[in-house]
């Protein structure tokens, strides 16, 4: 019992050594900036523009339901141009970047988790450092670069698209007027409820672009290790993001 | 001048090279042999610093590979052509980019870059392949990629790890040829993992033997072949234990 415990104990720290290995060397890999400048540009074409069709497919559904939820749960009792208020809200403090979040940890954390572990395998990486490249300019700091400025930006697009989408369905669905929707959308907006979940969009593409290379990047083991990799990247990563978006509200919304 | 100096690694329990011992004069060709899993490979990472002994080191020119920072390391490695046993080509580049990856980091400028590929390519007969991406070709023209990715450094050193492991006599024929005309146009220092005996007696200047993680033997190829040490003369003639 008390050795398994010292091993656990052990392994722990191991993790948050290699964590620390890792960072130091993806920051010494910074003043290269000709190597991930360029490589930056494609990433973030892969990471924001191939990802935005299903961010917004999530974001459009999301829109409807809330606004629908709302409607559910007020009449009755509240003035029904508070769906506009809960859309709004909703939309841009919590579900706009979480559910892109998870859904992009899903479709970028692992897809890169894939792309570096089997690069790792067939020894591509090791091919670039004989070729005289520092794996973590060339392959990690473009894709938590993209990871960390498109995040947001998709968040962004999301939270307009729920919240349009939520305005039809009032305006469809519940026989609320745009002025009625946009009352409620007004109400107690604060552009702390924007900056607020953009910040938190970014810490989430941070988190799992970083994680998707670690993981990669510690593939071993052929196919089986890189599928294995693929899932403990999805996994860790969306843990990881509720995590966080727990730890923004406490430090941020208090 | 390339000499491992009382390397030693281990892999968890297991002792991979134990007390590796070899120098590799400059503009020869030394072929290490040994069975599958002894650590021939492991020891040609350690030249580049892909790997770190546990104990003893590889000395480059009197370079200290372990203990080189990260810009000496690097500049060691612009020295250095590795040609990996399965080629690692990268899936998501055309040959031409494969090629031009490692000649983006010299001084030189695109139409340099793109004469350097082109010759590289003419060298291992594959003029013509450059639109190509690796998924396109077979395992003997990856393999003559690799070379060419290479040899398109113009290094000092070249590095060949199981070059003609998996692919048919012929092919396997013709990649000899290339390291042989390799070293003869460029004269480099060769370093040369394999357990392909014919393709030993052909490239190598000298052949060295792994066994049980150190040298067992090393000598001529004409010393080899007339080897009396019993565990040498097993491998070379292929006899079952």
């Amino acid at each position: 019992m008390i050795e398994r415990l010292g091993r656990r104990t052990v392994d722990a720290i191991k993790v948050v050594g290699r964590f620390g290995h890792f960072m130091r060397d993806v920051a010494r890999a910074v003043p290269d900036v000709a190597v991930w400048g360029r490589l930056t540009l494609l990433q973030m074409r892969r990471v924001g523009v191939d990802s935005l069709p299903v961010a917004l497919f999530i974001a459009a559904f999301t829109g409807v339901v809330l606004a629908l939820q709302a409607s559910y749960t007020f009449t009755g009792t509240v003035p029904l141009y508070f769906v506009g208020t809960l859309v709004g809200k909703t939309m841009m403090l919590e579900l706009g970047p979480v559910l892109v979040g998870l859904a992009l940890a899903g479709r970028v954390g692992a897809s890169m988790a894939a792309e570096l572990g089997t690069m790792k395998v067939t020894e591509q990486v090791d091919a670039l450092e004989t070729l005289a490249y520092d794996p973590y300019s060339f392959l990690v700091l473009p894709r938590v670069l993209a990871g960390t400025t498109m995040f947001p930006v998709i968040a962004a697009l999301a939270m307009v698209t729920g919240i349009l989408t939520g305005w039809l369905a009032s305006l469809v669905l519940l026989d609320l007027s745009t002025q009625e929707f946009l009352k409620g959308l007004k109400l107690f907006y604060r552009f702390k409820d924007t900056w607020y979940g953009l910040f938190k969009s970014a810490s989430f593409g941070f988190t799992i672009t970083l994680v998707g290379c670690i993981v990669g990047l510690r593939t071993r083991g052929g196919a089986e290790g890189v599928g294995l990799g693929t899932t403990r990247a999805v996994v860790y990563s969306a843990v990881l993001l509720l995590v966080l978006d727990a730890f923004w509200a406490l430090v941020l919304l208090r | 001048m390339i000499r491992f100096q009382d390397v030693h690694k281990s892999f968890g329990a297991k002792s991979v090279l134990a007390g590796f011992t070899l120098a590799v004069e400059d503009r020869e060709t030394v072929v290490i042999i040994g069975y599958s899993g002894t650590g021939k490979s492991v020891a040609l990472k350690h030249v580049v610093g892909l790997l770190q002994p546990d104990a003893g080191d590889v000395i480059v020119d009197g370079r200290a590979v372990s203990t080189l920072q990260r810009d000496a390391l690097t500049a060691l490695r612009r020295e250095i052509g590795f040609v990996f046993q399965f080629a690692a080509l990268f899936d998501s580049m055309t040959v031409f980019d494969n090629l031009a990856l490692g000649l983006r980091r010299r001084d030189l400028s695109e139409d340099e870059i793109a004469e350097r590929v082109r010759e590289a390519l003419a060298l291992v007969d594959l003029t013509g392949a450059e639109e190509s991406y690796p998924a396109e070709l077979s395992g003997g023209m990856r393999k003559r990629v690799g070379i060419a990715r290479a040899i398109a450094l113009r290094p000092r050193y070249l590095l060949y790890d199981e070059p003609t492991t998996g692919l048919d006599p012929v092919t396997s024929a013709v990649i000899d040829q290339l390291m042989v005309r390799a070293r003869e146009h460029l004269g480099v220092t060769g370093i040369v993992v394999t357990h392909d005996m014919r393709s030993a007696y052909t490239v190598g200047d000298r052949i060295a033997m792994l066994y049980d993680g150190k040298i067992r033997q090393v000598g001529t190829v004409a010393q080899i072949q007339e080897t009396e040490d019993p565990v040498v003369r097993q491998f070379i003639e292929g006899r079952p234990a």
